[in-house]
């Protein structure tokens, strides 16, 4: 490899590292910490689409451009996610998890990255099924304001409905998915009764501290995109934010074994990743 | 010719016949990691490679994140995830999917070169579509080494076919002569050769 090109990567680096550094010290949001090959993806996407030629242009616009930095935001936020996505994990949580739900008179969940609201529209209606919604409050909270308003407004795309019901049914739905929704156009949206104990609000897993005690925790796929010291930061929020006994779910190819918490927990279910609090 | 630390290997439509040639082929002495994107459905679970390993001496893994990346193990990327490489260790993400592929050969390539610089090797095999083409362009342009299949002998030939006009690359090679060509750059590298 030639020296120039050498130094044009490590140029990059550098840039990066400011463009991070600059949005915690202005506004104060941390991404310092974040998985350094894919937050350089995203950036390298957000240049593309501000038409910015470097990372030191891109900082620029964000840093005097309100409207980019909300772009910019919404595009680290944003969780490409899907209703009952791995359908498995929601079935796991009917058998193994409700059973102790029922025990608890009033039950507080917290779902972490919600990103556009899918997964709890999912958790929403599972809990609506397991006569267990009325006595249960779900505070979804993420970072970005943007992907908030979408999952606030639980509108999603028609398109999107064939997959998720099919992902419904291998999750254990027990009705028709359809009649949670009602089809305008090219979109759906989900009946006002799923909402009625939900929370949306704005929360950064990074800087803010824990602000309730839960007997669920969802934080799936969320900390992949965080480095291993951001992740044991995350992990003891949860585990102070967690009651005793109570229940952690992860993402797919997410685990406890590469972090500090792993002996604070007992495997519920190793394949769905779901853990439980026992010490 | 960089000695090797890390192969990533493309493949989309005709990447499961590729993979029994390619797996079996490979020596169980190889000491480099090898990392696969393939094209696949949303699906969980492990059937995927529990099929491949039938014909692979190597172990055949779906890693975790964060988890190492140990040279000796095939590596096949998860259903429904991109998967990316850091120094040392992968990464996983669930941003949107790129040419309709969620792994996506692009993204795992394009973070091949750049935490592995001159000691990537990059492949691409079958495919049906230009899902790795601007990967490959990356490994090269960090002066890493780009193989393709060759496109006539290859089940679907448009994925080698973009692969080459995106890039010069430094080995066209009928499919069956690729396993043996990528045990001798990871035998010379454990030699010292270059």
């Amino acid at each position: 490899m030639s020296a120039v090109q050498v130094e044009v990567e490590q140029l990059v680096d550098i840039e990066i590292q400011l463009l991070l550094e600059g949005m915690f010290r202005y506004y104060g949001f941390d991404f310092r910490n974040y998985a350094p090959a894919s937050i350089k993806r995203r950036i390298h996407e957000s240049m593309r689409e501000e038409g910015s030629e470097t990372v030191s242009a891109f900082q620029d616009k964000v840093l005097h451009d309100a409207a980019c930095l909300e772009r910019f935001l919404n595009r680290l936020s944003v969780n490409v996610t899907a209703m009952f996505r791995d359908p498995s994990f929601y079935l796991t949580f009917r058998t193994k998890v409700v059973p102790l739900l029922r025990t608890y008179p009033f039950v507080r969940i917290w779902h972490a990255g919600c990103s556009t609201g899918e997964e709890v529209y999912s958790m929403a209606i599972l809990l609506l099924e397991e006569g267990l919604y009325e006595r249960c409050r779900i505070y979804a909270t993420d970072i970005s304001a943007e992907v908030l308003r979408t999952a606030k407004e639980g509108i999603f795309p028609l398109a999107s409905m064939q997959e998720y019901t099919a992902n419904y049914l291998h999750a254990g739905g027990r009705h028709s998915f359809s009649d949670y929704y009602t089809a305008h156009y090219d979109n759906v949206i989900f009946d006002t009764a799923l909402k009625r104990n939900l929370i949306f609000s704005e929360h950064n897993l990074v800087t803010d501290s824990s602000f309730n005690e839960f007997h669920v925790i969802l934080c799936r796929n969320v900390m992949i995109y965080f480095n291993k010291a951001l992740q044991a930061r995350v992990h003891s929020l949860i585990y102070e934010s967690l009651t005793m006994f109570g229940v952690l779910g992860l993402g797919n190819k997410e685990s406890l074994k590469f972090t500090p918490r792993e002996e604070s927990y007992d495997e519920l279910d190793p394949r769905d990743r779901l853990y439980r609090k026992v010490r | 010719m960089s000695s090797p630390q890390l192969i990533v290997v493309g493949t989309s439509a005709g990447g499961l016949a590729a993979m029994q040639v390619l797996l079996p082929g490979l020596s169980e002495m190889f000491n480099c990691p090898i990392v696969i994107a393939q094209h696949r459905g949303k699906e969980q679970g492990s059937g995927l490679s529990q099929f491949l390993q039938k014909s692979c001496r190597l172990p055949i893994v779906e890693p975790e994140d964060k988890a190492p990346i140990e040279a000796g193990r095939v590596y096949l990327a998860p259903g429904d995830y991109h998967l990316l490489v850091e120094k040392g260790h992968f990464a996983l993400s669930t941003d949107a999917p790129v040419w309709y592929a969620r792994p996506s050969i692009n993204v795992l390539f394009e973070s091949a070169a750049d935490a592995y610089a001159e000691t990537a090797v990059g492949v691409i095999l079958s495919g049906a579509n230009g899902d790795g083409a601007r990967g490959l362009a990356a490994i090269k342009a960090r002066g890493g080494t780009a193989i393709v299949e060759e496109p006539a002998t290859a089940a679907y030939r448009a994925m080698p076919e973009a692969a080459l006009q995106a890039t010069t690359v430094d080995r066209v090679l009928p499919l069956a002569e690729i396993p043996s060509f990528l045990n001798m750059l990871c035998q010379s590298s454990e030699r010292g050769v270059r």
